[in-house]
C-alpha cells in the first residue's frame, strides 16, 4: 500500500492504563475544544476556561456551591451505574429525580410552623418513594409488557414534566402566591440541615458520599452486585448460573429510581425551598454523563460529579461575565460524553499507522 | 372548513414530522444500527434549518441544511459506533444529549425571530371537494413528500437489491461481510441517510409547523419517532400510519381544549407520551412478533 | 486425469500470516491441480482457517504470493475472488434467516442476474447435482443439512474453478457425508478443484487425491492420503498418535438422572420442539446424544440445566426427586452440575478472572451464607488456583480474566470448576468442540475418571468419534424425538447414522 494508513487493531486484553487515561483524555480534548469555541467567539480563551476550571473552587463559598450541584448528580450517577452496570438502560432519571421532588415536597407541604425536625427524614423518605414507584413502573412494563425500557423511562421524564407543571399551576400553587405557578415556600422545619452555617452545602453530600462507599461494597463484595454484573455483561452466563433476570431488572431499577428521588427530595427541600416549574435542571440527564465519565465506578462517580458541576457553575458565570449563553453547559457536557466514548476506544484498540 | 376537517389537516402535518423522522430510523434500524440520538439531531437540524431560512428567505435551502446537519451529525455518530465499536446506546445517548446543549446554544440569536405562515400547495380541484378537499389536499408539498417517501422506501427494501443488501447487513453482519459486502460503508451510508431524513424532519418541524426556534423545541419527538419503529414492527407502510396516528393524538388535545374540556391543560399535553407507553407495551406484549420482524443484528456491535 | 506442469489451477508460495500472539501461517506452499480433490488437513487452530481467508480474499497476507491458473493474483475481497471463479461454503454458514433460498443465493451472486434467472439456475443446477431445494422457502424453515445445500448451491452458480469447503461435515449425517462425496467427486470430474478442510482422517483418505498438513502454522507434509493411514496421517497432523483412553467395564449405581415424557414446545422461532423424551443416566456410566445439531439439543439440555424452567411438572427427576421446575443453583444443590457448549459468555464470563468465574457455579462453596452474601476475593482466588494446577489449565494464574485463555485452557478451567465441585450427575455439551487434540484427550479422561467414581455422565456431542470413544449407552436425537438407547459396542457408525435421520422406528417395527 502506497499510502499512510491507521488502523486500529483489537488488544487481545484490555488495557489497564488506558480504562484510567482515557476519560483524562477526553477531558483534555472537551477543554482544547472549548478553548477554541471561546476563541472562536472572540473571547479569550484562558479567561473563558478560567471562568470553568478555576472559579468553580477558589473560595469556601465556590466550593459549597460546587457540592450543592454534585450532590444530586453523585446520587443519581450511582444509581444509574447500578442500572448500566446490569445492562438496565434507565435514561429517565430525570422523571424518577422529579416525582422525588413531587413526593418530598408534598410532605413538605403538609408541615405547620410548629412541626418538628424529623419531617425531614420523611421527606427524604416520600422522596425515594416517590422515584422509586416512577421506576417501578419501568421495571413493570419491561418485566409484563417487555416494552423498551429506554423508550418507557424517557416518556416518564415529559410525563413527569407535566405532572410538576400540573401540581404547581393547579392543586398546589400557593394562594398567597400572586398567581405564579409555584407552592409555598416549605416550613423552616423542613429545611434539610446545613453542614456549615452560611453555606448551602447540606447533609445531602454526606449522604452521597456514604451511597458511594455503600455501592462500592454493595458491587465488589456481595454476591448480590456480582448477581447483577454478570447479568449485565454476560446474560447467557447469569441464565447458565441461575441468576434470576427478572430479579436484576427490579433491583437495579429500584436502586436507581431511589437515588434519584432522593436526590429531587434533597434538592427540593434543600436549595429550592419550594416546588417550581423550575424543578428540572437536567439533573438526570447530565448525571448519565457523570455515569460513563466515572467508568461506572462510585470512586470515579464522585469525581466526574465534580467535574460536571464545574460545567454547570462555569455556564452561569460565562453568562454573567463573559455575556454567553448559559447553554454552553450543555454543550460541554455532550462533547465530554463524546470525546470519552471515542477515547475508550483504544482500551480495546491499539492505533498502528502503516505505510 | 369545520373543525373535523381542520383536525385532520393538522393531523397530517403533525404526522409528517414523525413519518419523516421514523422512516430515517427505520433505514437506519435496517440495517442493524439503533440511532438515539434522533432527539438531538433532530433539534440541530431545527436551528440549522431555520437559522438558513433566516439568513437567506429560502425554505428549501433550509430544509436542504437541515438534512445536511442531520447526515453529519449522524455521520459522526457513525463513524463511533460502526469504526470505533462503541456502544451503539451510551453514543446516541451523547449525541442527544450534546444535540440538546448545543441546539439551545447555537439559537439564542434565533429565539426572537419569527417567518411568515408557509404557503401551501393545492392539488388542483381535489383541494376543491368541500370538507376533506382542503384537509386532504391542500397541504404543504413535504406532507405529500412523506407518502411519496415511504412509498419510495417500500419500493427499495422489497424491490431492489440494494434494499436487499441493506436489510441483510441488519440480518446478519457477518454473513454479509463472508461474501464480501462492505458492511461498515453500507452501514454508515445508512445512517447518514436516515440522520439526514431527521434532519430534514427537524427542519420541517421550525420552518413549517411552529414557524420558530425555541429551545428544546422537538419536544420529545425524535424519542417517539424511535418508537415508531417498534410500534411498526419495521414495516414502512405501518410507520407512516403509526405518524399520523400520533399527529392525531397531538392534535387532539387542541382539539379538547378549544371545546372547553374540563382537564388541565397539563394533563392534556402528556396524552402523546403516555399515549407512546402505553402502545409500546401492547406491541411489545408478544415478543415473537417482535423478534421475527426486528432486524435479527439491532444494536450489535459488528467488527470484521 | 491429465496432470501436466502448465495446469496448476491455484499456487500459494510461502504465504506468512502473523497476528498480534500468534503466526498464523508460516510460510506454507500449496499447489492444486484443477479437477484435483485436495485436502488441507490441521487440528483446530493449526491455521486452516486463515490460510483459505487468504485464498478468498478475507485476510491478507504479511508474506507471500498466490497464483491462480498461472497468473500471480490476489483477491482484494471475497466479491473479486468470487469473479475470478473462486468459491467457498463456509463452516459457520453465511446465510440469512429471514430471506428466501433464492434471495440468499442471489446475494451472492454477480448483480447482473436478476432474481428470476436465479430461480430458473437453482432448478437446473439442483437437477443436475442431486441437490434438491425450494427456491421460495424462508431459510429457517430448512434443516442444517439443507442449508449447507444452500451454500453449495450459491457456490455453484458461480461458476467456479475452485471451491473451498471449510469442515463441511460436522453438521451431517454419515449418509448424508456420502452423499456430499459424490457431488464433490461428480465437481471434480468437470474440472473444478476442491480444496476441502478437515481435520477427520477417514474422510480425507475417503475423498481427496492430495494432502496438505498443517500443524502450528506450518506444512508438516504433502502425502497421497489414499496411501496413507490414519496413524500416519495422525502423526503429521498431532506430532504423535493420538493417546488411547483406558476404558473400564462399568459398574452401574441407582438411576441419577431421569427423563419422563418430556415435551415441551418451543418459545421461540428457530428452535426445536421436544417430543416424548424418556431416558434414564444411572450413576457410574457415561450416556451419549448424538445427533446433527439443531434437532433438539438446546431445548434439552436447557431443560436439563434449569436455564428453561418450562418442562411439565414430573418430567425432569434427580434420585427420584421432581427438578423441573428447580433453578439452576437448586438443582446444583442436589448434586447437578452442567458444562455449556459455549465457553465464552455462558460457561464463563469473559471479561472477569477465573477467580471472580468460579462464583458462576461454585457460589455454594465460596458465599457466606448472610442475606448479603459477602464474597472473599480470597477464597475465590484459591478455589481458581487449585483448578488450575489440577486440570493443568494454562493460565496467567487466578486473576487472568476468561477470555485471554485459549479454547482448550478454558474448556479444561470450566470442566475442571464443575468436576471440582464433586457432582452426582454431570452434563456436558460438546465437551471438545474446538479444542486441541491434547486438551481433548485430557477432558475425555477426566470425564472416564469421573465416571469410573461413580458419577451419573450424560454428553451431548456431534462427533460420533468422541462418543463412541467415551460412551457406555447411546441415544440419537433428530426433530426433537429420542431414540430408544442402545450398548456402544452393539452400534455402528452406520446404525447411528441412519438413527440420525430419525429412523429408528422403521427398524423396531
Amino acid at each position: 500500500m502506497g499510502h499512510a494508513m491507521i488502523s486500529l487493531e483489537a488488544r487481545p486484553i484490555a488495557s489497564k492504563f488506558w480504562g484510567i487515561a482515557s476519560p483524562l483524555l477526553a477531558i483534555v480534548v472537551t477543554v482544547a475544544v472549548g478553548a477554541l469555541i471561546f476563541a472562536a467567539m472572540g473571547k479569550d480563551p484562558v479567561r473563558g476556561l478560567g471562568v470553568f476550571f478555576w472559579e468553580p473552587i477558589k473560595s469556601t463559598y465556590a466550593l459549597s456551591e460546587l457540592a450543592v450541584k454534585a450532590t444530586p448528580l453523585i446520587l443519581i450517577a450511582l444509581g444509574l451505574a447500578v442500572c448500566f452496570r446490569s445492562n438496565v438502560w434507565n435514561i429517565g432519571a430525570e422523571g424518577q429525580y422529579l416525582l422525588g421532588a413531587l413526593f418530598g415536597g408534598g410532605v413538605a407541604l403538609t408541615a405547620s410552623a410548629d412541626t418538628g425536625r424529623w419531617i425531614v427524614l420523611a421527606i427524604l423518605l416520600a422522596g425515594v418513594v416517590g422515584g422509586m414507584c416512577w421506576a417501578a413502573i419501568v421495571a413493570l412494563l419491561r418485566d409484563r409488557f417487555n416494552a423498551n425500557e429506554i423508550l418507557v423511562s424517557l416518556m416518564l421524564v415529559y410525563v413527569a414534566t407535566f405532572l410538576l407543571t400540573y401540581m404547581v399551576y393547579g392543586p398546589w400553587k400557593d394562594p398567597m402566591g400572586f398567581n405564579f405557578p409555584q407552592t409555598k415556600t416549605f416550613e423552616k422545619a423542613t429545611q434539610i440541615p446545613r453542614i456549615i452555617d452560611g453555606l448551602r452545602m447540606n447533609i445531602g453530600l454526606i449522604i452521597a458520599l456514604a451511597s458511594a462507599a455503600l455501592l462500592w461494597v454493595f458491587l465488589f463484595r456481595t454476591f448480590r452486585g456480582y448477581q447483577l454484573q454478570v447479568g449485565g455483561i454476560a446474560p447467557a452466563a447469569a441464565r447458565y448460573a441461575g441468576f434470576s433476570s427478572r430479579g436484576a431488572l427490579w433491583t437495579a431499577l429500584l436502586i436507581s429510581g431511589g437515588a434519584a428521588g432522593l436526590a429531587g427530595a434533597l434538592e427540593v427541600a434543600g436549595p429550592i425551598g419550594q416546588l417550581t416549574p423550575y424543578v428540572p435542571a437536567g439533573y438526570g440527564f447530565a448525571a448519565i454523563i457523570v455515569a460513563f465519565v466515572g467508568r461506572l465506578h462510585p470512586v470515579g462517580i464522585v469525581f466526574a460529579a465534580i467535574l460536571m458541576s464545574m460545567f454547570y457553575i462555569g455556564g452561569e458565570l460565562a453568562q454573567s461575565r463573559l455575556g454567553m449563553p448559559k447553554s454552553l453547559t450543555g454543550v460541554f457536557q455532550g462533547l465530554l460524553l463524546f470525546a470519552l466514548l471515542a477515547c475508550d476506544t483504544l482500551i480495546a484498540y491499539r492505533v498502528r499507522v502503516k505505510k | 372548513m369545520n373543525e373535523l376537517a381542520l383536525l385532520l389537516a393538522a393531523t397530517l402535518n403533525a404526522g409528517t414530522v414523525l413519518a419523516i423522522a421514523a422512516l430515517g430510523l427505520l433505514i437506519n434500524e435496517k440495517a442493524g444500527i439503533v440511532n438515539l440520538g434522533a432527539e438531538g439531531l433532530m433539534l440541530c437540524a431545527a436551528i440549522a434549518g431555520f437559522a438558513t431560512v433566516v439568513h437567506t428567505g429560502n425554505d428549501w435551502i433550509g430544509f436542504l441544511a437541515g438534512a445536511g446537519a442531520g447526515a453529519l451529525l449522524a455521520a459522526i455518530f457513525g463513524v463511533l459506533v460502526i469504526w470505533l465499536n462503541t456502544n451503539q446506546y451510551a453514543t446516541g445517548l451523547a449525541l442527544s444529549l450534546f444535540g440538546v446543549g448545543f441546539s439551545a446554544f447555537a439559537g439564542v440569536k434565533y429565539v426572537q425571530e419569527k417567518l411568515p405562515e408557509r404557503s401551501n400547495f393545492s392539488i388542483p380541484l381535489l383541494s376543491d371537494i368541500p370538507l376533506i378537499g382542503a384537509a386532504l389536499f391542500k397541504q404543504h408539498p413535504l406532507v405529500y413528500f412523506g407518502i411519496a417517501l415511504t412509498i419510495g422506501i417500500i419500493w427499495f427494501l422489497y424491490r431492489t437489491r440494494a434494499g436487499l443488501v441493506l436489510r441483510s447487513v441488519g440480518e446478519s453482519p457477518e454473513s454479509a461481510h463472508a461474501l464480501g459486502y462492505p458492511v461498515r460503508r453500507i452501514r454508515l451510508l445508512a445512517v447518514a441517510v436516515g440522520g439526514a431524513m431527521c434532519g430534514l424532519a427537524g427542519a420541517y418541524l421550525s420552518i413549517v409547523y411552529t414557524p420558530l426556534w425555541v429551545e428544546g423545541m422537538v419536544a420529545g419527538k425524535g424519542w417517539i419517532a424511535l418508537a415508531l419503529t417498534t410500534f411498526a414492527t419495521w414495516r414502512p407502510a405501518r410507520v407512516l400510519l403509526g405518524a399520523y396516528l400520533f399527529g392525531g393524538v397531538t392534535m387532539l388535545q387542541f382539539a379538547l381544549q378549544s371545546r372547553g374540556v374540563a382537564v388541565s391543560e397539563q394533563l392534556l399535553s402528556m396524552l402523546p407520551y403516555v399515549a407512546t407507553i402505553v402502545v409500546l407495551a401492547l406491541i411489545s406484549r408478544n415478543p415473537t412478533w417482535i423478534r421475527v420482524n426486528m432486524p435479527a443484528s439491532l444494536g450489535r456491535p459488528f467488527s470484521p | 486425469m491429465d496432470e501436466t506442469a502448465s495446469t496448476r489451477r491455484l499456487e500459494l508460495r510461502h504465504v506468512t500470516k502473523r497476528y498480534p500472539s500468534v503466526v498464523a501461517n508460516d510460510d506454507v506452499s500449496l499447489c492444486v491441480a484443477p479437477g484435483e480433490i485436495h485436502a488441507v488437513l490441521g487440528e483446530n487452530g493449526a491455521g486452516k482457517s486463515t490460510l483459505m481467508k487468504v485464498i478468498y480474499g478475507a485476510v491478507k497476507p504479511d508474506a507471500g504470493e498466490m497464483l491462480f491458473d498461472g497468473v500471480p493474483f490476489l483477491a482484494k475481497n471475497p466479491r473479486d475472488a468470487r469473479a475470478h471463479g473462486i468459491a467457498m461454503v463456509f463452516q459457520h454458514f453465511s446465510l440469512f434467516e429471514t430471506l428466501s433460498v433464492a434471495e440468499n443465493i442471489w446475494l451472492g451472486l454477480d448483480k447482473s442476474i436478476s432474481l428470476n434467472q436465479v430461480r430458473e439456475s437453482i432448478a437446473s443446477t439442483a437437477q443436475k447435482y442431486g441437490l434438491p431445494l425450494e427456491a421460495d422457502r424462508p431459510v429457517h424453515t430448512l434443516s442444517v443439512g439443507e442449508r449447507q445445500r444452500v451454500e453449495i448451491m450459491r457456490s455453484l452458480l458461480t461458476q467456479p474453478k475452485l471451491l473451498i469447503l471449510d469442515e463441511p461435515t460436522s453438521v451431517l449425517t454419515p449418509q448424508a457425508v456420502e452423499k456430499l462425496f459424490d457431488t464433490l467427486k461428480q465437481l471434480a470430474a468437470s474440472g473444478c478443484s476442491i480444496l476441502y478442510i478437515s481435520h477427520k482422517l477417514d474422510e480425507i483418505r475417503a475423498l481427496c487425491t492430495n494432502c496438505t498438513v498443517l500443524r502450528g502454522g506450518k506444512v508438516t507434509g504433502m502425502v497421497d492420503p489414499r496411501k496413507e493411514s490414519n496413524a500416519s496421517l495422525s502423526r503429521l497432523m498431532i506430532g504423535a498418535e493420538p493417546p488411547q483412553l483406558q476404558h473400564r467395564e462399568a459398574s452401574l449405581g441407582e438411576i441419577a438422572l431421569s427423563v419422563k415424557k418430556l415435551s415441551l414446545k418451543s418459545e421461540a422461532m428457530f428452535c426445536t420442539d421436544l417430543l416424548d423424551i424418556s431416558f434414564d443416566v444411572r450413576a457410574g456410566e457415561i450416556v451419549g446424544i448424538a445427533g446433527v445439531s439443531g434437532n433438539g439439543q438446546q431445548e434439552l439440555l436447557a431443560a436439563l440445566s434449569g436455564e428453561s424452567t418450562r418442562a411439565p411438572r414430573g418430567s425432569v427427576l434427580l434420585f427420584g426427586n421432581d427438578i423441573a421446575a428447580k433453578n439452576p443453583q437448586a438443582r446444583r444443590a442436589g448434586g447437578l452440575y452442567f458444562v455449556p457448549e459455549e465457553r465464552l459468555g455462558r460457561g464463563a464470563v469473559p471479561v472477569h478472572s477465573l477467580a471472580m468465574n468460579g462464583l458462576l457455579t461454585r457460589a455454594s462453596d465460596l458465599v457466606g451464607s448472610s442475606w448479603l452474601k459477602w464474597i472473599t476475593p480470597k477464597q475465590n482466588a484459591s478455589l481458581a488456583g487449585e483448578v488450575i494446577s489440577r486440570f493443568n489449565v494454562k493460565a496467567g494464574g487466578h486473576d487472568a480474566v476468561a477470555k485471554s485463555l485459549s479454547g482448550g485452557n478454558l474448556q479444561k478451567y470450566i470442566v475442571g470448576r464443575e468436576i471440582s465441585a464433586k457432582p452426582k450427575v454431570l452434563i456436558v455439551s460438546q465437551p471438545t468442540w474446538g479444542v486441541d487434540v491434547g486438551a481433548a484427550a485430557q477432558i475425555r479422561g477426566e470425564l472416564l475418571k469421573l465416571r469410573d467414581e461413580g458419577c451419573a455422565v450424560l454428553v451431548v456431542s456431534e462427533e460420533l468419534d468422541e462418543l463412541f470413544e467415551l460412551c457406555d449407552r447411546m441415544h440419537v436425537v433428530a426433530k426433537g424425538r429420542l431414540s430408544p438407547s442402545i450398548a456402544t459396542r452393539d452400534a455402528s457408525v452406520e446404525l447411528i447414522g441412519e438413527w440420525m435421520s430419525g429412523l429408528w422406528e422403521k427398524q423396531n417395527a
